[in-house]
């Protein structure tokens, strides 16, 4: 069925895609930012300077703003694999659902069970416990991520699972969670969280430097988002490439396509930017800036390594899979890996730069920076997007690796008017509530730290919009 | 007893804790307009259900993950077919969580009394939704050879579902007054301590007319033995009954306690009249989805029954100690923070 010319699967993917990105916008926040707030509490119960508790309760309204959106679009998640595509979750169920189930028992529950502590029991629980649910919660953040990455990475390579009467049934529980796959997505996501915490850390703080504005206060916050960015930002280039060289073994497809690499190369060339030679047609760019080699480094790990190419591997997947097309979308792939990793050298350069003005004690004064600082909260938000754009397109057109094709995976009994109404309605909500976390988290960025003489339940002046 | 039967009654579990817990969070939403007459006293009844709200949600996201897990055709069918009704109860449920959290970051008469109503309606809105839906498992609708839903949404609302619907919504907004006559002080205390009186006898005599039609529908039309649907149900009247009495003499901790044991009833009731279907199909029986047809191979269900084993107490534990440090009543003081 379809309705002007867009399958019901195509819509499908639209819901998903809208969704998840979305989605996924809150979600390294709130990872990244709840392990720096454990820290800066650890500090203040370590120290008793009340500096860090200012800061925590400062970025502690942040994280509550942002974790709420997180939690809300969370459920979408989990109910629309079975709402659009209902053939998708019988066939994975028996796998792809264990990590999910028990995300929601050992990791999801314990994330939201003590954030309500957390921010419920400043006066009902001694420092020390109060101080353990505010980790316990940054642990069930982490835990979540990683069961919820292990189904991910199921899904880009199966293991642990056989296939029989049309259903995937897991046979090996730790070859799921010790994927080779979604050990890399797990560390590589992390490092996201962290840069993505760190960064937003530090353009907040860098925002107030810039004013003089609680200068004492904010050049500690950019201190310790400094020590966590640079490291984090430099292990994440390495982690990065090395999690595309074990893509390579086992979808060579997607590393193709991210490189628009049409026949085999040896050595391969890397395409730092070109205009054309993104598809079957169209083979040749016009216009291409290269560097010699480079990407057989990249791929293989050596200077001569050979780079299989899209028009050999769709050769290879048709004797193995049958007729069909296999090449995913090249346009989106090339530049969300293009995207990702330059957004990515560029946090690097942004985490490095800070830190050196800050060893020579010169952050404040130096305005251009500052402004480039907070200019740069937006960096992870794009290169995280341009990131999953890569990992999920650049998996087309199966939606499990070589098991089950997206085109046969949607709901047969949801009609395309269906799924056109309920993406209006999600495209409606999700439009309004971004404005209005927009709107909230820059007037709660943008405030004076509470003090810390009143105790912290006492209701914070709300501020008027 | 086989993993199959064990995790239906898991899922039965989760949807009790579900229903016991995120009902009386519920029923404060709903109550709110009725029993608060300025921005102090709606702050104090949001501050009652403040810590516990994320962590009574969880039973749903669990229950759902576990259906996905452990019954993937069940959770494939179910949540396809249920779509329109799902979309509604996801934005209901995204708007009140936001609720929650969004509502007090602003001073401004038309956001606060914005988010005030949109946590409202959707605790109106979702409990019915979800009683809606829970109620057509058993009632029965359309499905085809392999499974799929073949109806449209309105075949989801007849008057047994309906029914549910209101059944679900009303005994939710007694179990929120009797929640609140133990969380709350002073007028407040009062004015939901008369909420529950007001809403006991509807809330009883709707709740066990419905447990009535279930166990006719499972007899009459699913061919359900008569006994262990009549069993709950019963229980569920006896604590329905005992919720009436107390409520309306102000024995707050016992209407509690009758409201939370209700609850629990229901959804013993309806798991035990589905058996051993997961979802029926009308008119056709025969296309119907059952516990052993829908569930996934042994091994997997090992491994979570492992997990649930170790995690699920403990989650337990945690989550009745939190009830155990917010145990006092809702004091000016212990308002949250903005």
């Amino acid at each position: 069925m379809t309705l002007l010319a867009i399958s019901d699967v195509d819509l499908a993917r639209l819901q998903f895609g809208m969704t998840s990105i979305y989605h996924f916008l809150f979600v390294p926040l709130t990872l990244g930012l709840a392990p720096l707030i454990a820290v800066m509490q650890t500090c203040w119960h370590r120290t008793g300077d009340e500096a860090w508790l200012r800061l925590t309760r400062f970025f502690g309204t942040l994280l509550l703003i942002n974790f709420a959106i997180g939690v809300a679009t969370g459920l979408v998640q989990e109910f629309q694999f079975g709402m659009n595509w209902s053939v998708y979750s019988e066939f994975v169920g028996g796998v792809f659902g264990a990590p999910l189930a028990i995300e929601g028992l050992a990791a999801f529950a314990l994330e939201a069970t003590f954030l309500g502590l957390w921010v419920f029991g400043w006066d009902r629980l001694s420092p020390r416990v109060h101080l353990a649910t505010i980790w316990l919660v940054a642990i069930g953040t982490w835990l979540s991520a990683y069961f919820i990455l292990v189904a991910n990475s199921w899904m880009q390579r199966p293991v642990g699972s056989k296939v029989t009467n049309g259903e995937a049934t897991l046979t090996d529980v730790w070859a799921l969670i010790t994927n080779r796959f979604a050990l890399y997505a797990f560390t590589h996501t992390m490092l996201v969280a962290l840069t993505t915490g760190s960064l937003v850390v530090l353009g907040i703080a860098c925002w107030h430097l810039a004013r003089g504005r609680n200068v004492a206060l904010f050049r500690r916050a950019a201190a310790l988002a400094l020590i966590v960015a640079v490291p984090v930002t430099a292990l994440n280039l390495v982690v990065g490439s090395r999690f595309g060289l074990a893509t390579t073994d086992y979808q060579p497809m997607k590393i193709a396509a991210a490189e628009a690499l049409w026949n085999t190369e040896q050595p391969a060339g890397f395409s730092l930017f070109q205009i054309g030679g993104f598809s079957q047609s169209d083979q040749d760019p016009s216009f291409v800036i290269q560097v010699p080699r480079l990407l057989s480094v990249l791929a293989t790990g050596t200077l001569d390594g050979k780079v299989d190419g899209l028009n050999q591997v769709q050769a290879q997947y048709e004797q193995q899979y049958g007729a069909g097309n296999y090449i995913p979308p090249v346009e989106a792939a090339y530049w969300g890996m293009r995207v990702m990793a330059y957004v990515g050298t560029l946090m690097f350069l942004v985490a490095a730069v800070g830190a050196w003005l800050y060893r020579k004690r010169r952050l404040e004064q130096a305005r251009w920076y500052t402004r480039s600082a907070t200019v740069a909260i937006a960096f992870p938000f794009i290169a995280a997007t341009a990131g999953w754009i890569l990992t999920e397109m650049g998996r087309q057109p199966w939606i499990v690796q070589g098991l089950l094709r997206t085109a046969d995976a949607h709901s047969p009994s949801v009609s395309a008017a269906t799924i056109a109404t309920s993406i209006g309605v999600f495209a409606v909500l999700y439009a309004a509530l971004g404005v209005a976390d927009i709107v909230l988290m820059r007037r709660y960025a943008r405030v004076d730290p509470p003090d810390a003489a009143p105790p912290p339940e006492a209701p914070a002046p709300a501020m008027a919009l | 007893m086989t993993l199959e039967i064990f995790w239906f009654c898991a899922i039965a579990v989760l949807w009790g804790g579900y229903f016991a817990l995120e009902g009386f969070d519920f029923g404060v939403g709903m109550l709110l307009p009725f029993l608060a007459r300025d921005e102090r006293d709606r702050s104090k009844l949001l501050a009652t259900i403040g810590p516990h709200w994320d962590g009574n949600e969880v039973w749903l996201v669990i229950a759902a993950g576990a259906t996905f897990a452990a019954f993937p055709a069940w959770y494939a069918t179910m949540f396809s077919g249920f779509y329109l009704v799902l979309v509604l109860i996801l934005v209901l449920l995204i708007v009140r969580v936001l609720s929650f959290e969004w509502r007090e970051r602003a001073d401004d008469r038309r956001w606060l009394g914005g988010w005030r109503w949109a946590n409202t309606i959707a605790s109106f809105g979702a409990p019915f939704l979800w009683g809606v839906a829970l109620a057509n498992l058993l009632h029965g609708v359309p499905l085809d050879g392999d499974g799929h839903f073949s109806g449209n949404v309105l075949d989801l609302f007849n008057a047994y579902t309906v029914a549910a619907g209101v059944a679900v919504t009303l005994l939710f907004a007694l179990h929120g007054a009797t929640f609140l006559a133990l969380r709350t002080e002073g007028g407040l205390r009062e004015r939901s301590r008369a909420a529950a009186r007001r809403l006991a006898a509807p809330a009883a005599l709707v709740v066990a007319a419905f447990l009535a039609w279930t166990v006719q529908v499972a007899v009459d039309r699913n061919d359900r033995e008569l006994v262990p649907v009549l069993i709950p149900a019963l229980i569920g009247a006896a604590a329905l009954a005992l919720g009436l009495a107390t409520a309306l003499r102000g024995r707050s901790g016992w209407a509690f306690t009758a409201s939370t044991l209700s609850a629990l009833a229901l959804v013993a009731t309806l798991f035990s009249a589905l058996y051993p279907y997961v979802i029926v199909s009308d008119p056709d029986i025969g296309n119907s989805l059952t516990v052993s047809g829908a569930a996934t191979a042994h091994y997997a269900l090992s491994v979570i029954t492992v997990v649930a084993a170790v995690v699920l107490p403990v989650m337990m534990l945690y989550q009745g100690w939190t009830y155990h440090v917010f145990r006092t009543r809702v004091r000016p003081a212990q308002e949250p923070p903005g």
